[in-house]
């Protein structure tokens, strides 16, 4: 009897065992499908920095650290979920009144930034009567814009056109802006006027990382920082006070972990680069001119994380402002740009949009759920390449399609 | 009082060791009546020491897991999830005592679960004060380690409802019996949640994470009393279903006597049944909903209504002598549960909001007395982010037990 039980629990257990440890754990999905990893070549302790920096971006803030008191979303990782592509209802609302030429941002009423939640207890922002403009902003991938950060002035300067003189109706400019109180110019930048070229934003407004880093603490998420110590409030409830968390709500060491998390994310992989469609795909975008402003290959600097210096990199962007028409204009001019301008944004990362945004939501505001529809939106500077797109064969515009999947 | 209850901790073994002598006596459990959900807390195994008024228990639960999600694993761990101790005693023929301490994880986190006086005035008339569970569904009533054969508890009763879920309050229970039936019901005014619930680290609606506030004890976040009510009815040869229901608001709605926002509601209801089939396999389970008055803006990222239910299927393979003890089981046994934490759509998009889980676990588990509990399983879940992203994958395995001393 005593046998027979220890025989029967013995062979339950390594049976059990046996169909569980087959596979045991999920598999991993393959480097090239997921949008998160870092720079090859980093240090072991960089490769540590970008962990901590990696857990200050998914880190969700509540009231008691801070949050608020108003604020549009309490974490960084809630709008660029999965370090990709950001959906439609986590999208940022920017208003302004304006009156023929002359643009008034509110700010004395809580604007340019809507903070449409609340702390408990605290009441959330509304749109101020004045406003008769606003713009909502899709948050971008933040994929490998370590590369784009060490870039020299001159790369980007390099494709700049905005007099059109090469005659080919692209006139990209660059986007001067006045730098914030913690800018400290490098070897790469080149001031004009005390100006210097915007890179980050969907109007090229942000200089460095860091700028949009501590912008987004504040006004996505209404923390203050030691480069940023003034807290958000409500001007509706005439109280200038925000929440009574003492400031600054991060650390100065919390903000460059961010920094250093996003200069050191790869750049987003390919997939089915040999694939014959694939090529012929890159050889159509190249011939009817998407490549005009959407420039395939660009070589960083040198840079203090070594392994960003000198290296190629291809992200699809000239960094540069162009002027897309009238369907894309949002009516709301911001900083130089006006409201018909937009960067071009990096198209790497493209194909695995789909897998972070739970679904594909493509341009500005995430208005365009196809790339056809993409395209069929480029106005402006780009409507000769939306009406070249239009002549190709079907076939020709399932090759391009798929080129830009395999990004 | 940390340190006092360390020292009634490391105290107890050496009384365990005396179970035997004549100092220590098991109290017998009375098994005439029908147990239900809501007699357990007093039918558990006690200790009596000496001529002491004191009946004391307890159960301790721990245990190894290998879990991986994605492909990546954080490798072995071994867990110590639990340790309750139980004190009841009865004043006088009437009037009963029970309290029950909780520490998480060591010492990390010790909850009063429980420290109520009950009044018998008729059977079926009952009142409850002090410290006391609510009755939100069976499992938070009835979730001592050693009555399941599943490591984890289910996820609809910790993440959809909080359990353990106590709060101070009063109100009244009582029993009725009727042949082979037992109806039995329960209605208390409790503290309420706070408005955690919408502003936490799991970043989703959570009553769990609005039933920690420290000045619960003291006071209700909105100043208003919750109402949490069961009834629930048994046959002695079918098994046993409830129904229950509990309402609060959980904001700050009044500062210094000053209406600042509306009253936000927060209701959670709560459909569980056990029964055993052919005298041998037993299924249990439970479904709750939760619904939450969100203020404006707070949608999607935090859910107006979530829903889960597990269904536990646990099947004898073999009942008698294992190694020398005397009177063992050996266990088969499987659960499903799903959550989704978040229903609805994205009005956006109109694409329906992920933030859902659903898990299986089969498994075995060895009895080899009535109050201990050895167990083996293996987690399997699907897990979707807010935005219906191809789901994470977890699996692993976990071994454990969990005993009454
Ligand atoms: C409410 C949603 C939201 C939150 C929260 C948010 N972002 Fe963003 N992020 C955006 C949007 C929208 C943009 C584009 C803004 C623009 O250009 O006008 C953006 C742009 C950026 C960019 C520039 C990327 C590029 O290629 O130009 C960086 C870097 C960035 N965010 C980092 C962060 C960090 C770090 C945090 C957390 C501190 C954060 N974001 C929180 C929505 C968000
Ligand atoms: C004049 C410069 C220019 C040309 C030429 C151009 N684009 Fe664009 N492209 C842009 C700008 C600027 C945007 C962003 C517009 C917006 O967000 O409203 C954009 C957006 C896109 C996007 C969406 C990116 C995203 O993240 O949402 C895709 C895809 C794209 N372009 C593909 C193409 C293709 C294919 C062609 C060739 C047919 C092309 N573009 C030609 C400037 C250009």
């Amino acid at each position: 009897m005593k046998n027979k039980s220890l025989v029967i629990i013995t062979f339950l257990f390594l049976l059990f065992t046996a169909i569980a440890c087959e596979k045991i754990l999920p598999p991993a999905p393959a480097d090239e499908d997921v949008l998160a990893g870092t720079i090859p070549g980093l240090t072991a302790q960089q490769e540590k920095e970008h962990l901590i920096g990696d857990a200050a971006f998914a880190k969700i803030f509540t009231a008691a650290e801070g949050l608020g008191p108003i604020f549009v979303q309490n974490s960084c990782s809630n709008c660029h979920v999965g370090n990709g592509k950001g959906h439609p209802s986590t999208v940022v609302t920017r208003y302004a009144h304006v009156n023929g030429s002359k643009v008034d941002y509110l700010l004395s009423k809580g604007g340019p930034q809507l903070q449409q939640k609340s702390i408990d207890g605290y009441l959330a922002e509304s749109l101020p009567s004045e406003v008769n403009v606003f713009t909502k902003r899709l948050a971008p991938a933040i994929m490998g814009l370590g590369y784009i950060a060490a870039l020299h002035d001159q790369s980007i300067l390099a494709n700049a056109d905005s007099l059109d003189l090469n005659g080919d109706g692209i006139s990209g400019r660059p986007n001067y802006v006045g730098p914030t109180s913690f800018f400290i110019a490098q070897d790469i930048h080149i001031a004009i006027n005390g100006h210097y070229i915007g890179r980050f934003g969907k109007k090229a407004e942000k200089v460095m990382i860091q700028d949009q880093v501590v912008f987004a603490l504040k006004q996505d998420i209404g923390i203050t920082s030691d480069f940023d110590m003034e807290d958000l409030y409500n001007y509706e409830l005439g109280v200038y006070a925000g929440d009574n968390i003492a400031d600054p709500e991060a650390s100065a060491s919390f903000v460059n972990s961010l920094v250093f998390y996003m200069r050191t994310l790869k750049a987003p992989p390919r997939r089915n680069e040999s694939d014959a469609d694939v090529m012929a795909g890159e050889k159509v975008f190249t011939q009817i001119g998407c490549a005009s402003c959407h420039v395939s290959t660009f070589t960083t600097s040198e840079s203090d994380i070594a392994a960003l210096s000198n290296q190629t990199f291809h992200p699809y962007s000239d960094f540069l402002l162009h002027d897309m028409g009238v369907s894309l204009d949002d009516k709301y001019p911001e900083g130089s740009a006006n409201s018909n301008e937009w960067r071009t944004p990096p198209l790497w990362g493209i194909g695995l949009a789909e897998a972070s945004q739970g679904g594909l939501f493509l341009l500005h505001d995430g208005r365009a759920t196809s790339f056809e529809t993409v395209i069929a939106l480029h106005g402006g500077e780009a409507a000769s390449r939306r009406a070249a797109f239009l002549a190709l064969s079907e076939a020709e515009k399932a090759q391009l399609i798929k080129f830009l999947k395999s990004l | 009082m940390r340190y006092l209850l360390l020292s009634i901790i490391l105290f107890f073994p050496a009384l365990m060791k005396a179970q035997d002598s004549t100092l220590i006596k098991r109290v017998p459990q009375d098994t005439s009546r029908l147990i239900m959900n809501s007699d357990v807390m007093y039918n558990r195994p006690f200790l009596i020491i000496g001529k002491s008024p004191i009946a004391i228990g307890g159960y301790l639960e721990a245990n190894t897991q290998y879990m991986g999600t994605d492909g990546v694993t954080d490798g072995f761990s071994f867990q110590f999830r639990r340790f309750t101790l139980f004190f009841s005693s009865t004043i006088s023929k009437r009037i009963k005592f029970l309290s029950e301490l909780e520490f998480e994880e060591g010492t990390k986190e010790i909850n009063l679960e429980f420290a109520a006086m009950d009044l018998e005035l008729h059977p079926f008339l009952n009142f409850r004060g002090g410290v006391i569970m609510n009755p939100i569904g069976a499992f938070n009533q009835n979730h001592d380690g050693p009555r399941w054969d599943f490591i984890d508890r289910p996820l609809s009763a910790t993440t959809i409802l909080p359990s353990t879920l106590s709060n101070v309050g009063f109100g009244v229970h009582g029993k009725y019996f009727a042949h082979n039936l037992s109806l039995a019901y329960e209605l208390y005014l409790t503290n309420g949640f706070d408005a955690n619930i919408i502003d936490n680290t799991d970043n989703r609606t959570s009553l769990a994470a609005g039933k920690s506030n420290p000045e619960k004890f003291e006071e209700s976040n909105s100043g208003l009393p919750m109402t949490t009510g069961k009834v629930a009815l048994k046959h002695r040869k079918y098994g046993e279903i409830g129904l229950s229901a509990m309402l609060g608001v959980y904001n700050k709605w009044k500062l210094d006597g000053v209406v600042i926002d509306k009253q936000r509601s927060v209701s959670a209801y709560a459909f569980d049944f056990s029964t055993t089939i052919a005298n041998q396999t037993t299924i249990t389970g439970e479904i709750a909903v939760v619904e939450v008055d969100l203020p404006s803006g707070s949608a999607p990222q935090y859910g107006a209504q979530q829903w889960g239910c597990f269904v536990d299927l646990v099947q004898p393979l073999y009942k008698g002598s294992v190694l020398n003890f005397e009177k063992s089981k050996i266990n088969a046994c499987f659960r499903f549960e799903y959550a989704d934490y978040n229903v609805g759509t994205f009005t956006e998009t109109s694409g329906a909001i992920g933030d859902d889980i659903l898990t299986i676990v089969p498994g075995f588990s060895f009895r080899p007395s009535g109050q201990t509990v050895l167990r083996l399983n293996y987690r399997y879940h699907w897990q979707h982010d807010l935005l219906l992203n191809p789901p994470a994958l977890t699996s692993g395995l976990q071994f454990g037990f969990s005993t009454y001393f």
